[in-house]
């Protein structure tokens, strides 16, 4: 456990010292929010992955249900959405759902949009040599996309998708507005019994910040490492 | 002898531009075949119809009795047969040498991965290469690079093989060891298809040379008659300037 020494700020009236008793409440959110981004990004790879493949489909339905379904999510706001599948799926199903869970299937969907359009990108930019080397060689489709046309795309675009996942961490903010006890909402609840809020909220702007950096240097590592194998 | 490859009144355009006009030619099993002629004649595109990575705009392909241009026919499995080498050697960067061989083999043919892996040493000591094996690509020359995209073609073990100028791309001093490699392929017997600008590998190795000028087989003849004695004016300028 970290002692944290008491930092009173005379003029500004700062006193850290005040939330210290909550910090491994607020803590727990982290996890809670890590969760949420890990469990957000994956699903979303996973079907931003098939709806890259609809749009490059040759199959006109495929085609265009990946490309107006990229063009809806990408055109309503975060928010809007997650309200949408929060408060008014209960409505349609008679079912409630968590707010993690609501807040899961928002973020997978709409960052399946936004990673489609990169890994399309991505397949785009493999050499077309590839796809004619594989296709000669008698592959088909399927194993010919998952052995020697997605690694190569991926590999391509992976700073991307580490952006991705860190603008996915970011946004998961927006779930603190229905409920689900993340980093922020925790630091407001603690703010809102306390009547503190620049210690709480100052805290939970560093502990965000920290993780991205890590992020950022484990995409790094990850880029340099992938670019020794070629 | 067998017919190998039979095709019958090959058209092809991309939009307005007639590549190929009513290519009609039968090539035979065992036969060596170079395809040499100006740029824009027609050679790779003729040739890419061969395993239908171009789709004739119309015109019949039969590929050991199979009619391939048949919309009915399996052309993934038509593809087992023949094999393609590329000027830009098109490896899988991502997979080492012996990966690139065996891949086909195993994931297509179903072929056991430790019997795949022993037909990839023995067909990476044929082109010379066996130290290569656990390397990827990048780390190899070009020469190096198209001997095991010969190599990885092969381990398919096709009836025929079409190589689409496989020496263009390379420097010169590495042109001699892929065009070895061949040449002992073609000896083993080979069905081969070569567009090519080598004119002295088409003349000592080839058994039949088919000389393409806009889109058309301009000549149809053994090496040794056509280059002492084309018969048409568009061969005879050809050969003056590259030879």
């Amino acid at each position: 456990m970290i002692v944290m020494p008491t930092i009173t700020l005379a003029a500004l009236d700062l006193d850290f010292g005040r939330i210290f008793p909550s910090l491994p409440f607020i803590l727990q959110g982290l996890i809670v929010t890590l969760q949420f981004t890990a469990l957000s990004a994956v699903l979303g790879f996973i079907w931003g992955t098939v709806l890259s493949l609809f749009k490059i489909s040759s199959i006109k339905p495929l085609y265009w249900f990946g490309t107006v379904y990229t063009s809806v999510f990408r055109g309503t706001p975060l928010l809007v959405t997650l309200s949408l599948i929060y408060f008014a799926t209960p409505q349609l199903t008679g079912q409630d759902i968590s707010g993690f869970q609501a807040g899961v299937i928002t973020f997978a969907l709409n960052s399946g949009a936004y990673v489609s359009e990169v890994i399309r990108a991505g397949i785009l930019a493999v050499d077309k040599g590839q796809r004619e080397a594989a296709v000669s060689l008698g592959v088909r489709y399927q194993p010919m996309m998952i052995d020697i046309i997605l690694p190569q795309a991926i590999k391509n675009i992976l700073p991307a998708l580490v952006n991705e996942s860190i603008a996915l961490l970011k946004d998961s903010t927006l779930v603190s507005v229905i409920g689900a006890q993340d980093l922020l909402r925790r630091a407001q609840i603690v703010a809102a019994e306390k009547y503190v809020y620049f210690e709480p909220l100052l805290m939970v702007a560093i502990v965000y910040y920290v993780v991205v950096m890590v992020l950022t240097i484990l995409a790094t590592v990850l880029e340099r490492r992938l670019q020794r194998s070629s | 002898m067998a017919i190998a490859i039979h095709v019958n009144r090959l058209f092809k355009s991309f939009g307005p531009l007639q590549v190929l006009k009513e290519i009609s030619t039968d090539i035979n099993r065992g036969e060596v075949v170079a395809m040499i002629g100006p740029s824009g004649s027609g050679k790779s595109t003729f040739l890419r119809c061969l395993n239908l990575l171009e789709v004739p705009t119309s015109g019949t392909i039969e590929v050991d009795g199979v009619e391939i241009t048949n919309p009915k026919t399996d052309v993934m499995s038509l593809r087992q047969n023949v094999g393609m080498v590329f000027q830009h050697f098109n490896l899988f960067p991502h997979m080492t040498v012996l990966e690139n061989i065996m891949y086909a083999p195993v994931r297509v043919k179903g072929v056991e991965k430790s019997q795949a892996q022993a037909k990839g040493m023995e067909l990476l000591q044929k082109v010379g290469l066996s130290e290569k094996a656990s390397i990827y690509p990048s780390r190899l020359s070009g020469g190096q690079k198209q001997r095991v995209a010969i190599a990885r073609a092969l381990a398919m073990e096709p009836d025929i093989m079409l190589f689409d100028e496989p020496t263009s791309a390379l420097d010169p001093e590495m042109v001699k060891e892929v065009l070895d490699v061949m040449k002992d392929l073609a000896l083993s017997g080979m069905t081969m298809v070569i567009v090519t600008h080598e004119m002295g590998f088409a003349r000592e190795v080839a058994n039949r040379i088919l000389f393409l000028d806009q889109g058309r087989v301009v000549e149809d003849a053994p090496p040794d008659v056509f280059f002492s004695t084309p018969k048409s004016d568009r061969a005879t300028q050809f050969l003056q300037k590259v030879l």
